[in-house]
């Protein structure tokens, strides 16, 4: 039985995985992408040492995150932020429209974080009546055209320049250009006066330094800082799976996440912020509040066999690889997290039996695992995902078919005499392919069927 | 040696070329080969699916069925991936975790088997043929399987291989996934048939029957003249 | 305002961690104070000042970072001036540091300073934002800055145009030694805001086409005194 969402997957995937413009823009969208990742990772002197490296920093922080969170917060708290911990999206959302309220706010600043997508923070302000303002380009692109990020590191990557300048063109009355640059400073322009009028300013964090108490920020067009610097009230959204142990630990997490994320060798500002504005400075937010995020976190914290994903820094090398995701595209995952990692957390994070057909949509092919910087078993446990799913609740049709299944190959004479048996009838097959159950129709759709031997390798060997 | 030839179910009844031509190989460098009658199928389908007990039943039989010392090898990378990295996993904390860590250590792909076992390049082998080589993910991946088949390819007289673009990405075909989501599965192939078309070739190999079998059938369909082929029918031919 | 559900989460993730995650391999291997290493991974660096001083310029070249070296706070006052008029500033925001402060007068326009307290809608008018900086990372041709070293969180992000004006002994090899700076230097009185700057703002994402300037600073320039 399909779930709704499992349903609608299907549907998309249809759609997208015919359309051929599609298919070239993503392809020539991340061939650039490809070129400059390998160049950059070339640089390192040893990228797989890298890779356990981080992988090892990462299980150190998640297999000991309730010492590390602890510190992490005591720290924050020290010097004057204050820390909310919310269980699930629902807390998080409350706490912050609170504040809102209590701040008599009327204009909000985001730069990109995709723990707000997740939370789905930005309904909850505009229907208390708040001004939400998404900072980031790809970001303001997409909240204009009021659809989800298509991919959780290039929100807008399925857009062209000319769709680009009509939205802008509707939306904002500007004159239609088809030049990337003037495009860049038409939201400049737009988002210039939203920075300087927000009461607050709402970021994510990309890593949490247990040692010296502060977030990171990691990007490239500088709306982060500009969120984080001019409104009085700084609120940052972070899951708690993000505390690293040591400030020292961002000499590696830095270049590996923008080597895989963006094909940079480091992005153009990494941020760290510790608090709000100390009296010997001349400026920043007078106050600063660290929302921590669990909602389901905890639960993939305790599937041991899966507790790397926990390990993820939202890097979206895995998507980047990912045939499945390359054919249909971002928006057809439906969730916040896509691609092999979302296809991975998002059962544990909103429930296995809805979502576990992200995991069967893949072929195994195993090039997400061989990207992640930080070794996340990512193809392995879509594999047990699909077991955890079956143990949960088998498909009584399916099931009945895989056990006539063992039961037919532990007579591999008797399945061997079936085949050829069948020989004779394929062409019917071919000819009556519309009528044909599921398997073989959607096989035959694009597919000729293989031949069958006329002797199979039993008989041959059997008259050696 | 002895070297006991796994033929998955797939290779018995639609590619038994393969097979066959494996055994050659093998004779004409002077070993026996065995085939073990009792057995077709590793349990990959029943494994990816999700049904680990089913898989476990099937799997159990091809344990005992390969029991020894014998090396066991595999013309299909994914049917090898399956006994040897994924039967430890398996039967782990079962009584035949021992048994099946043993056979894992013995089992190898076709190719890896000739390359770093046999320590073999050269069958002597002839294929007078333009060809593109399509690595097959499980081999490529699981199996640490990229150099060996251009190896032994270097060696066929008279062959060019052209590389394609986009070498390393998956076919589409991935087991039932290429039933389950056959418009995804489709487009994968589409864009693999269409960057070993632009090669020039004139033949498609792989170390694995299941990518060619999805590709054939995508070729076919569209009434392309590239052909495809088995890496052990490539070095088989003379 | 209450803190939430600190205790719960903490005695959930307490639960989880009862079973043990396996450890990567690599842990295994090796004792943990050999285990991490990004010097020995990240991209090589010149052992040599001169040798760093080269690539910290190249990747300026190829991150679109302009770079002036100069001998003397004199001629960095020349330098800025030459700037003045090759980009039309006609207003600048800075903040007082000695290095910085010579070669400010010696630019020679009306100057806002943080110090002051200016209104952000001041801030925004200037043509140009006067920093001085904590380190210059060769391998990465980054900046190292922080509130308390350049004048706030603003003034190198909101002016269109961000200069830095550098000391040959501020420039470091990596990201570790300019990490290591950095703890050693505020060890632990932290200002609240630090960044790793690195070329001008931009972004890809429109077609993954590159665009200086998307909000922060379109032009970047470095002064470096020998």
């Amino acid at each position: 039985m399909l779930s709704s969402f499992a349903a609608k997957f299907n549907t998309r995937a249809t759609r997208l995985t015919a359309d051929l413009e599609h298919r070239a823009k993503i392809r020539s969208a991340l061939r650039s992408y490809e070129k400059a990742r390998d160049e950059k990772k070339a640089l390192f002197q040893d990228w797989e040492a890298a890779r356990d490296g981080a992988a090892t920093i990462k299980w150190e922080a998640v297999n000991h995150l309730d010492a590390y969170l602890g510190r992490f917060v005591e720290k924050l708290e020290a010097r004057g932020t204050k820390v909310f911990w919310a269980s699930n999206a629902q807390e998080a959302r409350d706490y912050i429209v609170a504040l809102a309220k209590e701040k008599g706010a009327h204009s909000i600043i985001k730069s990109k974080t995709m723990t707000s997508e997740e939370i789905h923070l930005n309904d909850s302000l505009r229907q208390a009546g708040y001004e939400v303002v998404e900072s980031d380009l790809g970001e303001f692109i997409v909240q204009l055209r009021e659809e989800a990020p298509y991919h959780l590191v290039f929100p807008a990557m399925h857009l062209t320049r000319t769709e680009i300048s009509d939205l802008f063109h509707e939306k904002l009355h500007s004159a239609p250009t088809d030049n990337p640059e003037q495009l860049t400073m038409i939201a400049r322009r737009e988002l210039r006066l939203k920075y300087l009028r927000a009461d607050i300013g709402i970021s994510g964090a990309n890593f949490g330094i247990a040692e010296t108490g502060m977030i990171s920020i990691t990007e490239n067009e500088g709306n982060a800082r500009l969120t984080t610097a001019l409104p009085r009230v700084h609120v940052a959204l972070m899951g708690i799976e993000k505390v690293i142990p040591k400030l020292s630990d961002l000499a590696l997490f830095l270049p590996m996440l923008a080597t895989a994320g963006t094909g940079q060798q480091i992005t153009c500002y990494n941020s760290l912020i510790g608090g709000p504005r100390q009296p010997d400075e001349p400026d920043g937010p007078a106050e600063f509040h660290l929302v921590l995020l669990d909602n389901g976190r905890t639960q993939l914290l305790a599937d041991a066999e899966q507790r790397d994903a926990l390990h993820c820094i939202r890097c979206g090398a895995c998507l980047n690889v990912c045939p499945i995701f390359r054919n249909v595209g971002g928006h057809t995952y439906a969730t916040t997290y896509q691609g092999p990692i979302g296809s991975v957390i998002t059962p544990h994070l909103r429930g296995l039996m809805d979502w576990k057909h992200l995991s069967y949509a893949s072929s195994l092919c195993g090039a997400c695992t061989e990207v992640c910087p930080v070794k996340i078993d990512l193809h392995h446990h879509l594999l047990h995902n699909r077991r955890n799913a079956v143990a949960r609740n088998p498909d009584r049709w399916e099931r009945f078919a895989f056990r006539a299944f063992a039961r037919l190959t532990a007579n591999p004479g008797l399945l061997d005499k079936l085949v050829r048996l069948s020989r004779p009838f394929l062409p019917l097959v071919r000819a009556a392919r519309q009528i044909m159950p599921p398997p073989i129709k959607g096989w035959l759709a694009s597919r000729e069927l293989p031949a069958i031997a006329l002797r199979s390798f039993r008989n041959y060997w059997k008259s050696r | 040696m002895k070297i006991t030839l796994f033929v998955p179910c797939f290779v018995d009844q639609l590619f038994p070329s393969v097979g066959i031509s494996a055994v050659r190989i093998f004779e004409k460098l002077g070993h026996n080969v065995d085939f073990k009658e009792s057995i077709i199928c590793c349990g990959q389908p029943a494994f990816n699916a999700g049904y680990w007990d089913e898989a476990r039943g099937i799997a159990a039989r091809v344990l005992k069925a390969l029991s020894g010392q014998d090396p066991v090898v595999v013309p299909s990378g994914s049917c090898g991936a399956m006994i040897r990295n994924f039967y430890p996993e398996l039967f782990k904390n079962t009584p035949e975790a021992e048994a099946a860590a043993q056979l894992a250590r013995r089992t190898f792909e076709f190719s890896s088997f000739l390359v770093d076992q046999l320590g073999v390049r050269d069958l002597g082998s002839r294929f007078p043929a333009k060809v593109t080589f399509h690595d097959g993910c499980h081999g490529l991946r699981e199996l640490n399987v990229k150099r060996q088949p251009r190896q032994l390819l270097e060696h066929v007289r008279d062959l060019t291989l052209l590389e394609m673009e986009d070498q390393t990405s998956c076919c589409g075909f991935g087991g039932m996934f290429a039933v389950k989501f056959p418009m995804i599965s489709t487009a994968m192939g589409e864009t693999k048939a269409a960057s070993a078309l632009e090669t020039g070739a004139e033949y498609l190999v792989s170390n694995d029957s299941s990518c060619l079998m999805h590709l054939q059938g995508l070729l076919s369909r569209q009434k392309q003249k590239l052909k495809t082929i088995h890496l052990a029918e490539v070095l088989a031919s003379s | 305002m209450n803190c939430g559900k600190q205790k719960e989460i903490l005695g959930r993730i307490r639960e989880a961690l009862k079973v043990s995650a396996p450890i990567p391999h690599i842990a295994r291997r090796q004792n943990a104070s050999q285990l991490v290493q990004p010097k020995a991974w990240l991209p090589a660096v010149p052992p040599d000042q001169a040798g760093q001083l080269a690539l910290f310029q190249k990747n300026c070249l190829q991150l679109k970072t302009e770079f002036c070296l100069v001998r003397g706070t004199e001629e960095a006052g020349r330098v800025a001036k030459e700037l003045r008029e090759k980009y039309g500033w006609s207003l600048a925001a800075s903040h007082h540091q000695i290095q910085l402060d010579a070669v400010v007068r010696t630019l020679g326009i009306e100057t806002v300073y943080m110090e002051d307290q200016p209104a952000q809608t001041a801030l925004e008018k200037c043509s140009v934002g006067i920093t001085a900086c904590d380190a210059l990372i060769a391998q990465t041709g980054s900046i190292l800055l922080t509130a308390r070293s350049a004048g706030g969180r603003a003034l190198s992000v909101l002016p269109p145009h961000h200069l830095v004006v550098a000391q040959i002994n501020q420039l470091v090899a990596d990201l570790p030694a300019a990490i290591d700076l950095f703890s050693a230097r505020y060890d632990g009185n932290y200002p609240s805001f630090a960044t790793f700057i690195t070329g001008p703002s931009r972004t890809g994402d429109i077609e993954r086409i590159l665009v200086l300037g998307a909000h922060g600073p379109r032009m970047l320039t470095v002064i470096l005194v020998q």
